[in-house]
Protein backbone atom coordinates (compact mmCIF):
# COMPACT_ATOMS: atom_id res chain seq x y z
CA UNK A 1 0.00 0.00 0.00
CA UNK A 2 2.46 2.35 1.23
CA UNK A 3 5.29 1.22 -1.49
CA UNK A 4 2.70 2.67 -4.07
CA UNK A 5 3.81 6.36 -3.67
CA UNK A 6 5.42 6.91 -6.81
CA UNK A 7 6.16 10.62 -6.63
CA UNK A 8 9.41 11.68 -7.53
CA UNK A 9 10.47 8.54 -8.59
CA UNK A 10 12.62 7.91 -11.71
CA UNK A 11 11.18 5.36 -13.96
CA UNK A 12 13.59 3.73 -16.27
CA UNK A 13 12.88 4.03 -20.26
CA UNK A 14 14.15 4.64 -23.24
CA UNK A 15 12.73 8.17 -24.33
CA UNK A 16 12.97 11.29 -26.17
CA UNK A 17 12.03 13.09 -23.03
CA UNK A 18 14.73 10.51 -21.05
CA UNK A 19 17.59 11.77 -22.93
CA UNK A 20 16.72 15.62 -22.38
CA UNK A 21 18.80 17.71 -20.70
CA UNK A 22 17.57 17.81 -17.38
CA UNK A 23 17.83 21.94 -17.47
CA UNK A 24 15.50 21.72 -20.14
CA UNK A 25 13.25 19.64 -17.98
CA UNK A 26 13.23 21.79 -15.04
CA UNK A 27 12.59 24.73 -16.77
CA UNK A 28 9.76 23.58 -19.16
CA UNK A 29 8.29 22.63 -16.41
CA UNK A 30 8.73 25.43 -14.39
CA UNK A 31 7.48 27.24 -17.61
CA UNK A 32 4.03 24.88 -17.74
CA UNK A 33 3.41 24.86 -14.45
CA UNK A 34 3.35 28.74 -14.27
CA UNK A 35 1.39 28.21 -17.88
CA UNK A 36 -1.54 26.76 -16.28
CA UNK A 37 -2.71 29.30 -13.97
CA UNK A 38 -2.51 31.83 -17.15
CA UNK A 39 -5.68 31.04 -19.02
CA UNK A 40 -8.84 30.73 -17.50
CA UNK A 41 -10.83 29.45 -20.93
CA UNK A 42 -11.50 25.77 -21.65
CA UNK A 43 -10.16 26.82 -24.83
CA UNK A 44 -7.03 26.71 -23.00
CA UNK A 45 -7.51 23.77 -21.37
CA UNK A 46 -7.95 21.74 -24.12
CA UNK A 47 -4.30 23.09 -25.55
CA UNK A 48 -2.76 22.09 -22.52
CA UNK A 49 -4.70 18.93 -21.87
CA UNK A 50 -3.30 18.08 -25.74
CA UNK A 51 0.38 19.06 -24.42
CA UNK A 52 0.21 17.20 -21.49
CA UNK A 53 -1.22 13.90 -23.74
CA UNK A 54 1.95 14.64 -26.00
CA UNK A 55 4.03 14.67 -23.31
CA UNK A 56 2.80 11.69 -21.65
CA UNK A 57 3.25 9.69 -25.03
CA UNK A 58 6.69 11.09 -25.62
CA UNK A 59 7.66 9.94 -22.15
CA UNK A 60 6.61 6.05 -22.27
CA UNK A 61 5.40 6.33 -19.06
CA UNK A 62 2.49 3.92 -18.85
CA UNK A 63 -0.53 6.34 -18.22
CA UNK A 64 -1.23 3.82 -15.37
CA UNK A 65 1.63 4.35 -13.42
CA UNK A 66 1.32 7.80 -13.61
CA UNK A 67 -2.12 7.86 -12.45
CA UNK A 68 -1.18 5.67 -9.69
CA UNK A 69 1.36 8.29 -8.42
CA UNK A 70 -1.87 10.95 -7.85
CA UNK A 71 -3.49 8.54 -5.18
CA UNK A 72 -1.82 10.24 -2.25
CA UNK A 73 -2.63 13.57 -2.83
CA UNK A 74 -6.03 12.73 -3.36
CA UNK A 75 -7.32 14.08 0.01
CA UNK A 76 -5.85 17.61 -1.03
CA UNK A 77 -7.59 17.55 -4.09
CA UNK A 78 -10.93 16.68 -2.48
CA UNK A 79 -10.18 19.57 0.53
CA UNK A 80 -9.64 22.15 -2.62
CA UNK A 81 -12.59 21.07 -4.70
CA UNK A 82 -14.95 21.13 -1.34
CA UNK A 83 -13.66 24.64 -0.50
CA UNK A 84 -14.14 25.73 -4.12
CA UNK A 85 -17.39 24.30 -4.43
CA UNK A 86 -19.41 25.86 -1.40
CA UNK A 87 -17.36 28.81 -0.47
CA UNK A 88 -17.70 30.68 -3.99
CA UNK A 89 -20.98 32.59 -3.98
CA UNK A 90 -20.99 33.97 -7.11
CA UNK A 91 -23.23 33.23 -9.84
CA UNK A 92 -26.58 31.24 -9.92
CA UNK A 93 -26.99 28.80 -7.91
CA UNK A 94 -27.40 25.41 -8.72
CA UNK A 95 -28.05 23.55 -5.74
CA UNK A 96 -29.11 24.28 -2.48
CA UNK A 97 -29.00 21.86 0.12
CA UNK A 98 -29.07 23.06 3.90
CA UNK A 99 -27.18 26.46 4.22
CA UNK A 100 -24.74 25.54 1.64
CA UNK A 101 -25.12 26.15 -1.70
CA UNK A 102 -23.37 25.43 -4.89
CA UNK A 103 -23.48 28.21 -7.45
CA UNK A 104 -21.94 28.01 -11.40
CA UNK A 105 -19.31 30.33 -10.28
CA UNK A 106 -18.17 27.43 -7.36
CA UNK A 107 -18.52 24.52 -9.72
CA UNK A 108 -16.48 26.06 -12.66
CA UNK A 109 -13.54 27.10 -9.94
CA UNK A 110 -14.01 23.45 -8.60
CA UNK A 111 -13.91 21.87 -11.47
CA UNK A 112 -10.86 24.11 -12.70
CA UNK A 113 -9.26 23.92 -10.07
CA UNK A 114 -9.01 19.85 -9.80
CA UNK A 115 -7.84 20.17 -13.22
CA UNK A 116 -4.96 22.26 -12.80
CA UNK A 117 -3.53 20.43 -9.51
CA UNK A 118 -3.87 17.24 -10.98
CA UNK A 119 -2.16 18.83 -14.57
CA UNK A 120 0.41 20.11 -12.11
CA UNK A 121 1.33 16.83 -10.53
CA UNK A 122 1.32 14.80 -13.71
CA UNK A 123 3.61 17.74 -15.10
CA UNK A 124 6.02 18.05 -12.05
CA UNK A 125 5.96 13.74 -11.72
CA UNK A 126 6.64 13.55 -15.50
CA UNK A 127 9.74 15.27 -14.99
CA UNK A 128 11.14 13.17 -11.68
CA UNK A 129 10.30 10.23 -13.84
CA UNK A 130 12.22 10.73 -16.72
CA UNK A 131 14.94 12.29 -15.15
CA UNK A 132 17.27 10.45 -13.04
CA UNK A 133 17.96 12.13 -9.47
CA UNK A 134 21.52 12.78 -10.15
CA UNK A 135 20.79 14.15 -13.86
CA UNK A 136 17.77 16.31 -11.73
CA UNK A 137 21.06 17.62 -9.02
CA UNK A 138 23.34 18.24 -11.79
CA UNK A 139 20.54 20.29 -13.73
CA UNK A 140 19.42 22.00 -10.39
CA UNK A 141 22.72 22.89 -9.50
CA UNK A 142 23.82 24.03 -12.85
CA UNK A 143 20.49 26.49 -12.91
CA UNK A 144 21.50 27.43 -9.84
CA UNK A 145 25.44 28.40 -9.95
CA UNK A 146 24.66 31.96 -10.31
CA UNK A 147 23.63 31.85 -6.89
CA UNK A 148 26.63 30.34 -5.62
CA UNK A 149 28.30 33.92 -5.83
CA UNK A 150 26.38 35.24 -3.07
CA UNK A 151 27.70 32.60 -1.50
CA UNK A 152 24.43 29.84 -1.43
CA UNK A 153 26.01 26.24 -1.03
CA UNK A 154 24.19 25.46 -4.37
CA UNK A 155 26.01 21.83 -4.69
CA UNK A 156 25.26 20.64 -1.27
CA UNK A 157 21.67 21.37 -1.29
CA UNK A 158 21.43 19.65 -4.94
CA UNK A 159 23.21 16.87 -3.46
CA UNK A 160 21.24 16.25 -0.46
CA UNK A 161 18.10 16.69 -2.68
CA UNK A 162 19.33 13.97 -4.56
CA UNK A 163 20.22 11.45 -1.54
CA UNK A 164 16.85 12.10 -0.19
CA UNK A 165 15.07 11.13 -3.64
CA UNK A 166 17.08 7.80 -3.24
CA UNK A 167 16.25 7.23 -0.38
CA UNK A 168 12.37 7.58 -0.22
CA UNK A 169 11.73 3.84 -1.35
CA UNK A 170 13.94 2.33 0.96
CA UNK A 171 12.71 4.58 4.13
CA UNK A 172 8.76 3.22 2.47
CA UNK A 173 9.80 0.00 2.84
CA UNK A 174 11.05 0.27 6.30
CA UNK A 175 7.71 1.74 7.78
CA UNK A 176 6.15 -1.06 5.76
CA UNK A 177 8.13 -3.56 7.82
CA UNK A 178 7.74 -1.36 10.94
CA UNK A 179 3.86 -1.13 10.47
CA UNK A 180 3.34 -4.69 10.26
CA UNK A 181 5.83 -5.89 13.02
CA UNK A 182 3.68 -3.13 15.11
CA UNK A 183 0.26 -5.11 13.90
CA UNK A 184 1.81 -8.10 14.75
CA UNK A 185 1.90 -7.22 18.42
CA UNK A 186 -1.77 -5.59 17.89
CA UNK A 187 -1.48 -1.61 17.26
CA UNK A 188 -4.45 -0.49 15.32
CA UNK A 189 -3.93 1.70 12.78
CA UNK A 190 -7.65 2.15 11.01
CA UNK A 191 -9.79 2.53 13.84
CA UNK A 192 -10.48 5.64 15.73
CA UNK A 193 -10.83 9.31 14.90
CA UNK A 194 -8.25 11.62 13.40
CA UNK A 195 -6.53 11.92 16.79
CA UNK A 196 -6.51 8.59 17.78
CA UNK A 197 -4.84 7.55 14.50
CA UNK A 198 -2.39 9.99 14.71
CA UNK A 199 -1.57 8.78 17.90
CA UNK A 200 -0.90 5.12 16.69
CA UNK A 201 1.61 6.47 14.40
CA UNK A 202 3.77 7.72 16.94
CA UNK A 203 5.00 4.36 17.79
CA UNK A 204 6.14 4.04 13.54
CA UNK A 205 7.61 7.30 13.78
CA UNK A 206 10.08 7.16 16.14
CA UNK A 207 11.62 3.48 15.38
CA UNK A 208 11.49 5.13 11.52
CA UNK A 209 13.43 8.22 12.76
CA UNK A 210 16.38 6.20 14.68
CA UNK A 211 16.82 4.12 11.34
CA UNK A 212 16.66 7.17 9.03
CA UNK A 213 19.63 8.75 11.64
CA UNK A 214 21.45 5.55 11.37
CA UNK A 215 21.29 5.02 7.63
CA UNK A 216 22.39 8.82 7.84
CA UNK A 217 25.21 8.08 9.85
CA UNK A 218 26.38 5.22 7.70
CA UNK A 219 25.99 7.39 4.47
CA UNK A 220 28.41 10.21 5.42
CA UNK A 221 30.62 7.27 6.37
CA UNK A 222 30.66 5.64 2.94
CA UNK A 223 30.29 9.03 1.51
CA UNK A 224 33.62 10.26 3.18
CA UNK A 225 35.20 6.74 2.93
CA UNK A 226 34.95 7.62 -1.43
CA UNK A 227 36.90 10.74 -1.11
CA UNK A 228 33.54 12.63 -1.42
CA UNK A 229 34.29 16.43 -0.08
CA UNK A 230 32.03 18.98 -1.18
CA UNK A 231 31.69 20.29 -4.86
CA UNK A 232 35.10 21.54 -5.00
CA UNK A 233 37.76 19.91 -7.62
CA UNK A 234 34.95 17.45 -8.44
CA UNK A 235 34.77 16.24 -11.87
CA UNK A 236 31.61 14.85 -13.71
CA UNK A 237 30.57 11.56 -15.34
CA UNK A 238 27.61 12.83 -16.78
CA UNK A 239 28.23 16.86 -17.69
CA UNK A 240 25.46 18.86 -19.33
CA UNK A 241 25.91 19.53 -22.81
CA UNK A 242 22.85 21.55 -24.48
CA UNK A 243 22.15 19.02 -28.00
CA UNK A 244 20.11 19.83 -30.60
CA UNK A 245 16.65 18.44 -29.21
CA UNK A 246 17.52 20.24 -26.13
CA UNK A 247 17.40 23.26 -28.29
CA UNK A 248 14.21 22.55 -30.02
CA UNK A 249 13.14 21.49 -26.88
CA UNK A 250 13.30 24.79 -25.37
CA UNK A 251 11.38 26.10 -28.76
CA UNK A 252 8.70 23.60 -28.10
CA UNK A 253 7.96 24.73 -24.54
CA UNK A 254 8.01 28.40 -25.60
CA UNK A 255 5.60 28.03 -28.61
CA UNK A 256 3.41 25.80 -26.06
CA UNK A 257 3.23 28.37 -23.25
CA UNK A 258 2.64 31.62 -26.03
CA UNK A 259 -0.10 29.48 -27.51
CA UNK A 260 -1.96 27.98 -24.36
CA UNK A 261 -2.04 31.89 -23.21
CA UNK A 262 -3.24 33.47 -26.56
CA UNK A 263 -5.69 30.21 -26.95
CA UNK A 264 -6.51 30.53 -23.66
CA UNK A 265 -7.42 34.09 -22.89
CA UNK A 266 -8.56 35.49 -26.35
CA UNK A 267 -10.45 32.30 -28.33
CA UNK A 268 -14.49 32.73 -27.17
CA UNK A 269 -15.21 29.01 -26.78
CA UNK A 270 -18.22 28.25 -23.96
CA UNK A 271 -19.33 25.35 -22.86
CA UNK A 272 -22.09 25.41 -20.68
CA UNK A 273 -21.43 27.30 -17.51
CA UNK A 274 -17.38 26.71 -18.31
CA UNK B 1 57.65 -6.53 -0.97
CA UNK B 2 56.45 -3.17 0.07
CA UNK B 3 54.31 -2.39 3.74
CA UNK B 4 50.87 -1.93 2.21
CA UNK B 5 49.45 -1.38 5.78
CA UNK B 6 51.28 -1.56 9.00
CA UNK B 7 50.02 -0.14 12.45
CA UNK B 8 52.11 0.15 15.25
CA UNK B 9 50.91 -0.03 19.11
CA UNK B 10 47.68 0.78 17.82
CA UNK B 11 45.18 2.43 20.66
CA UNK B 12 41.61 4.06 20.17
CA UNK B 13 39.29 4.91 23.02
CA UNK B 14 35.38 6.30 22.88
CA UNK B 15 34.78 8.39 25.53
CA UNK B 16 32.11 6.96 27.58
CA UNK B 17 28.76 9.72 28.44
CA UNK B 18 26.41 9.72 30.91
CA UNK B 19 22.85 11.02 30.30
CA UNK B 20 23.82 14.45 30.00
CA UNK B 21 26.15 13.86 27.97
CA UNK B 22 29.44 14.62 30.56
CA UNK B 23 32.31 12.22 29.96
CA UNK B 24 32.52 9.65 32.38
CA UNK B 25 35.71 7.92 31.44
CA UNK B 26 36.72 6.45 28.77
CA UNK B 27 37.07 2.33 27.40
CA UNK B 28 38.95 1.20 24.71
CA UNK B 29 37.87 -0.40 21.79
CA UNK B 30 41.18 -1.15 20.42
CA UNK B 31 44.38 -2.27 22.67
CA UNK B 32 48.08 -1.83 21.18
CA UNK B 33 47.36 -3.56 17.90
CA UNK B 34 50.36 -3.97 15.78
CA UNK B 35 49.97 -5.47 12.13
CA UNK B 36 51.73 -5.69 8.87
CA UNK B 37 50.30 -6.24 5.54
CA UNK B 38 52.71 -6.74 2.50
CA UNK B 39 51.15 -5.54 -0.94
CA UNK B 40 48.98 -8.30 -2.82
CA UNK B 41 48.34 -10.20 0.30
CA UNK B 42 45.08 -11.23 1.58
CA UNK B 43 44.50 -10.90 5.60
CA UNK B 44 41.46 -11.35 7.31
CA UNK B 45 41.02 -10.36 10.70
CA UNK B 46 38.70 -12.28 12.78
CA UNK B 47 36.11 -11.61 15.85
CA UNK B 48 33.10 -11.84 17.21
CA UNK B 49 30.89 -8.67 17.86
CA UNK B 50 32.54 -5.95 19.92
CA UNK B 51 35.83 -7.19 19.43
CA UNK B 52 36.68 -4.18 18.12
CA UNK B 53 37.16 -5.04 14.47
CA UNK B 54 35.44 -3.08 13.08
CA UNK B 55 36.79 0.13 14.72
CA UNK B 56 40.26 -1.22 13.37
CA UNK B 57 39.10 -1.38 10.08
CA UNK B 58 37.58 1.85 10.21
CA UNK B 59 41.05 3.25 10.71
CA UNK B 60 42.51 1.70 7.50
CA UNK B 61 40.89 4.27 5.87
CA UNK B 62 41.09 7.71 8.59
CA UNK B 63 37.91 7.27 9.19
CA UNK B 64 38.90 7.31 12.67
CA UNK B 65 42.19 8.44 13.75
CA UNK B 66 44.18 6.38 16.84
CA UNK B 67 44.11 7.91 19.72
CA UNK B 68 47.75 6.59 20.37
CA UNK B 69 50.43 4.72 18.14
CA UNK B 70 50.15 4.94 14.39
CA UNK B 71 49.17 3.75 11.25
CA UNK B 72 50.71 3.64 8.25
CA UNK B 73 48.75 3.07 4.61
CA UNK B 74 50.36 3.01 1.41
CA UNK B 75 53.55 4.88 3.61
CA UNK B 76 51.36 7.59 4.76
CA UNK B 77 50.92 8.20 8.17
CA UNK B 78 46.72 8.95 8.29
CA UNK B 79 46.86 11.13 11.12
CA UNK B 80 48.65 14.07 8.86
CA UNK B 81 45.39 15.98 7.66
CA UNK B 82 46.80 16.81 4.42
CA UNK B 83 47.46 12.99 3.62
CA UNK B 84 44.11 12.16 4.42
CA UNK B 85 42.33 12.03 0.92
CA UNK B 86 45.83 9.50 -0.50
CA UNK B 87 44.66 7.48 2.23
CA UNK B 88 41.11 7.00 1.36
CA UNK B 89 42.08 6.60 -2.17
CA UNK B 90 44.75 3.98 -1.85
CA UNK B 91 42.48 2.12 1.13
CA UNK B 92 38.69 1.61 -0.47
CA UNK B 93 36.42 0.61 2.24
CA UNK B 94 33.38 -1.53 1.58
CA UNK B 95 31.09 -1.52 4.55
CA UNK B 96 28.50 -4.38 5.88
CA UNK B 97 24.70 -2.58 4.73
CA UNK B 98 24.71 -2.45 1.27
CA UNK B 99 21.57 -0.04 1.24
CA UNK B 100 23.60 2.61 3.42
CA UNK B 101 26.76 3.05 0.94
CA UNK B 102 24.95 3.06 -2.34
CA UNK B 103 24.82 6.80 -3.45
CA UNK B 104 23.67 6.90 -7.03
CA UNK B 105 20.36 6.13 -8.42
CA UNK B 106 21.47 4.03 -11.12
CA UNK B 107 24.46 1.44 -10.78
CA UNK B 108 26.57 3.13 -13.14
CA UNK B 109 26.31 6.93 -11.84
CA UNK B 110 26.60 5.13 -8.26
CA UNK B 111 30.08 3.69 -9.38
CA UNK B 112 31.19 6.73 -10.91
CA UNK B 113 30.72 8.71 -7.73
CA UNK B 114 33.86 7.95 -6.21
CA UNK B 115 36.41 8.99 -9.60
CA UNK B 116 33.42 12.66 -10.05
CA UNK B 117 35.26 13.16 -6.20
CA UNK B 118 38.83 12.63 -7.17
CA UNK B 119 38.66 15.04 -10.43
CA UNK B 120 38.62 11.86 -12.69
CA UNK B 121 38.36 13.46 -16.35
CA UNK B 122 34.97 12.40 -17.72
CA UNK B 123 36.04 10.10 -20.23
CA UNK B 124 38.43 8.44 -17.87
CA UNK B 125 35.45 7.67 -15.81
CA UNK B 126 33.44 6.22 -17.82
CA UNK B 127 36.32 3.91 -18.91
CA UNK B 128 37.38 3.05 -15.00
CA UNK B 129 33.00 2.55 -14.31
CA UNK B 130 32.82 0.50 -17.09
CA UNK B 131 35.50 -1.94 -16.12
CA UNK B 132 34.96 -1.68 -12.54
CA UNK B 133 31.88 -3.28 -13.60
CA UNK B 134 33.06 -5.75 -15.43
CA UNK B 135 35.57 -6.23 -12.69
CA UNK B 136 32.37 -7.43 -10.33
CA UNK B 137 30.52 -8.84 -13.10
CA UNK B 138 27.37 -6.22 -13.08
CA UNK B 139 27.95 -5.08 -15.85
CA UNK B 140 24.62 -5.89 -17.91
CA UNK B 141 23.05 -4.37 -14.86
CA UNK B 142 25.16 -0.92 -15.44
CA UNK B 143 21.14 0.89 -15.89
CA UNK B 144 19.25 -1.21 -13.06
CA UNK B 145 18.47 1.18 -9.96
CA UNK B 146 20.10 -0.33 -6.62
CA UNK B 147 16.95 -0.70 -5.74
CA UNK B 148 16.12 -3.74 -7.11
CA UNK B 149 18.88 -5.64 -7.19
CA UNK B 150 19.37 -8.52 -4.36
CA UNK B 151 21.53 -8.16 -1.31
CA UNK B 152 24.37 -9.82 -3.10
CA UNK B 153 24.13 -7.37 -6.05
CA UNK B 154 24.26 -4.48 -3.98
CA UNK B 155 27.29 -5.35 -2.47
CA UNK B 156 29.15 -6.11 -5.71
CA UNK B 157 28.18 -2.72 -6.76
CA UNK B 158 29.62 -0.96 -3.94
CA UNK B 159 32.80 -3.30 -4.35
CA UNK B 160 32.75 -2.09 -8.21
CA UNK B 161 32.55 1.77 -6.57
CA UNK B 162 35.86 1.23 -4.68
CA UNK B 163 37.39 -0.34 -7.23
CA UNK B 164 36.59 2.53 -9.78
CA UNK B 165 38.27 4.37 -7.41
CA UNK B 166 41.75 2.47 -8.21
CA UNK B 167 42.54 1.76 -4.56
CA UNK B 168 45.81 -0.70 -3.91
CA UNK B 169 43.72 -2.11 -1.06
CA UNK B 170 40.61 -2.50 -0.51
CA UNK B 171 38.82 -3.14 3.31
CA UNK B 172 35.77 -5.03 3.42
CA UNK B 173 34.17 -4.33 6.58
CA UNK B 174 31.90 -7.62 7.34
CA UNK B 175 30.65 -7.13 3.67
CA UNK B 176 28.58 -10.80 4.11
CA UNK B 177 26.63 -10.44 7.52
CA UNK B 178 23.50 -9.08 6.03
CA UNK B 179 23.23 -10.88 3.26
CA UNK B 180 21.76 -14.74 2.65
CA UNK B 181 24.26 -17.59 1.80
CA UNK B 182 23.74 -16.87 -2.41
CA UNK B 183 24.34 -13.40 -1.61
CA UNK B 184 27.74 -14.54 0.45
CA UNK B 185 29.40 -16.64 -2.03
CA UNK B 186 28.40 -13.95 -5.39
CA UNK B 187 30.50 -11.45 -2.98
CA UNK B 188 33.76 -13.50 -1.70
CA UNK B 189 33.79 -15.17 -5.57
CA UNK B 190 34.35 -11.47 -6.60
CA UNK B 191 36.78 -10.87 -4.05
CA UNK B 192 38.66 -13.56 -5.04
CA UNK B 193 38.43 -12.41 -8.97
CA UNK B 194 39.61 -9.15 -7.63
CA UNK B 195 42.95 -10.15 -6.42
CA UNK B 196 43.26 -12.60 -9.39
CA UNK B 197 42.74 -9.92 -11.86
CA UNK B 198 43.08 -6.69 -9.92
CA UNK B 199 46.59 -7.86 -7.67
CA UNK B 200 44.96 -5.46 -5.15
CA UNK B 201 45.61 -6.63 -1.15
CA UNK B 202 42.49 -7.36 0.63
CA UNK B 203 41.75 -7.27 4.35
CA UNK B 204 38.51 -8.77 5.01
CA UNK B 205 37.19 -8.22 8.02
CA UNK B 206 34.17 -10.55 9.26
CA UNK B 207 33.39 -13.31 11.74
CA UNK B 208 32.38 -16.24 9.53
CA UNK B 209 35.69 -18.50 9.39
CA UNK B 210 34.80 -20.15 6.49
CA UNK B 211 35.44 -17.06 4.39
CA UNK B 212 39.17 -16.86 5.31
CA UNK B 213 40.11 -20.69 4.34
CA UNK B 214 42.25 -18.71 1.33
CA UNK B 215 43.60 -15.95 3.44
CA UNK B 216 47.71 -15.36 3.46
CA UNK B 217 47.14 -14.53 7.09
CA UNK B 218 44.86 -14.66 10.04
CA UNK B 219 44.56 -11.99 12.51
CA UNK B 220 41.97 -12.84 15.74
CA UNK B 221 41.01 -10.14 17.79
CA UNK B 222 39.53 -10.03 21.23
CA UNK B 223 38.56 -7.43 23.29
CA UNK B 224 40.53 -4.78 21.37
CA UNK B 225 43.40 -7.01 21.34
CA UNK B 226 45.04 -9.29 18.30
CA UNK B 227 45.39 -12.76 20.56
CA UNK B 228 45.81 -15.15 17.86
CA UNK B 229 48.07 -14.79 13.74
CA UNK B 230 49.24 -16.99 11.93
CA UNK B 231 48.51 -18.66 8.75
CA UNK B 232 44.81 -20.35 8.05
CA UNK B 233 45.86 -23.67 8.81
CA UNK B 234 47.58 -22.00 11.93
CA UNK B 235 44.74 -20.75 12.98
CA UNK B 236 41.90 -23.82 12.63
CA UNK B 237 44.37 -26.08 14.04
CA UNK B 238 43.51 -24.44 17.53
CA UNK B 239 39.98 -25.20 18.10
CA UNK B 240 39.71 -24.69 21.31
CA UNK B 241 41.37 -21.32 21.51
CA UNK B 242 38.97 -20.11 18.67
CA UNK B 243 35.33 -21.36 20.89
CA UNK B 244 36.91 -19.34 23.73
CA UNK B 245 37.09 -16.67 21.56
CA UNK B 246 33.47 -17.26 20.46
CA UNK B 247 34.29 -17.92 16.94
CA UNK B 248 32.23 -20.33 15.01
CA UNK B 249 34.49 -22.99 14.06
CA UNK B 250 34.03 -24.38 10.48
CA UNK B 251 32.21 -28.06 10.83
CA UNK B 252 34.59 -29.64 9.32
CA UNK B 253 37.28 -27.86 11.48
CA UNK B 254 35.29 -29.43 14.10
CA UNK B 255 34.87 -33.05 12.63
CA UNK B 256 38.54 -33.37 12.09
CA UNK B 257 39.36 -32.26 15.37
CA UNK B 258 37.49 -34.68 17.00
CA UNK B 259 38.49 -37.35 14.46
CA UNK B 260 41.92 -36.66 15.54
CA UNK B 261 41.26 -36.46 19.49
CA UNK B 262 40.06 -40.26 18.84
CA UNK B 263 43.03 -41.51 17.14
CA UNK B 264 42.39 -40.73 13.49
CA UNK B 265 45.64 -39.97 11.95
CA UNK B 266 44.69 -36.84 10.31
CA UNK B 267 47.02 -33.16 10.64
CA UNK B 268 45.54 -30.53 12.94
CA UNK B 269 43.81 -27.57 10.87
CA UNK B 270 41.76 -29.03 8.62
CA UNK B 271 39.92 -26.66 6.35
CA UNK B 272 37.50 -27.66 3.66
CA UNK B 273 35.67 -30.60 2.93
CA UNK B 274 37.68 -32.38 0.07
CA UNK B 275 41.16 -31.98 2.34
CA UNK B 276 39.28 -34.10 5.26
CA UNK B 277 37.66 -36.77 2.67
CA UNK B 278 41.20 -37.59 1.27
CA UNK B 279 42.55 -37.96 4.38
CA UNK B 280 40.33 -40.32 5.58
CA UNK B 281 40.08 -42.15 2.18
CA UNK B 282 44.01 -42.05 1.63
CA UNK B 283 44.07 -43.58 5.29
CA UNK B 284 42.29 -46.72 3.91
CA UNK B 285 43.75 -47.14 0.25
CA UNK B 286 47.51 -47.11 2.21
CA UNK B 287 45.90 -50.14 4.98
CA UNK B 288 46.69 -47.47 7.55
CA UNK B 289 44.21 -48.34 10.09
CA UNK B 290 45.79 -46.90 13.34
CA UNK B 291 43.28 -46.04 15.73
CA UNK B 292 40.40 -47.50 13.26
CA UNK B 293 40.49 -51.14 15.43
CA UNK B 294 39.61 -49.28 19.09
Amino acid sequence: MIRDITIGQYYPAKSILHRLDPRVKLVSTLLYLVSLFLFRSIAGYLVATLFLIGIIRLSRVPFGYIVKGLKPVIMLLMITVVFNLFLKKEGEVLVHIWRLSITTAGLRNAVYMAIRLIYLIIGSSLMTFTTTPNELTDGIEALLNPLNKIRVPVHEVAMMMSIALRFIPILLEETDKIMKAQQARGADFESGNIIQRAKAMIPILVPLFVSAFRRANDLAMAMEARCYRGGEGRTKMKPLRYKGRDRAAYVMIAVYVAAVVAIGRYVPLKIWIF
Amino acid sequence: MMDMIQTEKLIFEYEKRDEDGNVIGTSRAIDGVDIDVKEGQFIAVLGHNGSGKSTFAKHLNAILVPTDGTVWVDGRDTKEPEELWNVRQSAGMVFQNPDNQIIGTVVEEDVGFGPENLGVPTDEIWQRVEESLKAVGMLSYRHHSPNKLSGGQKQRVAIAGVVAMEPKCIVLDEPTAMLDPVGRKEVLKTVQRLREEKKVTVILITHYMEEVVDADKIYVMDHGKVVMEGTPREIFSQVEKLKQYRLDVPQVTILADELKKRGLGIPAGILRKEELAECISSQYTHGNRTGMDG
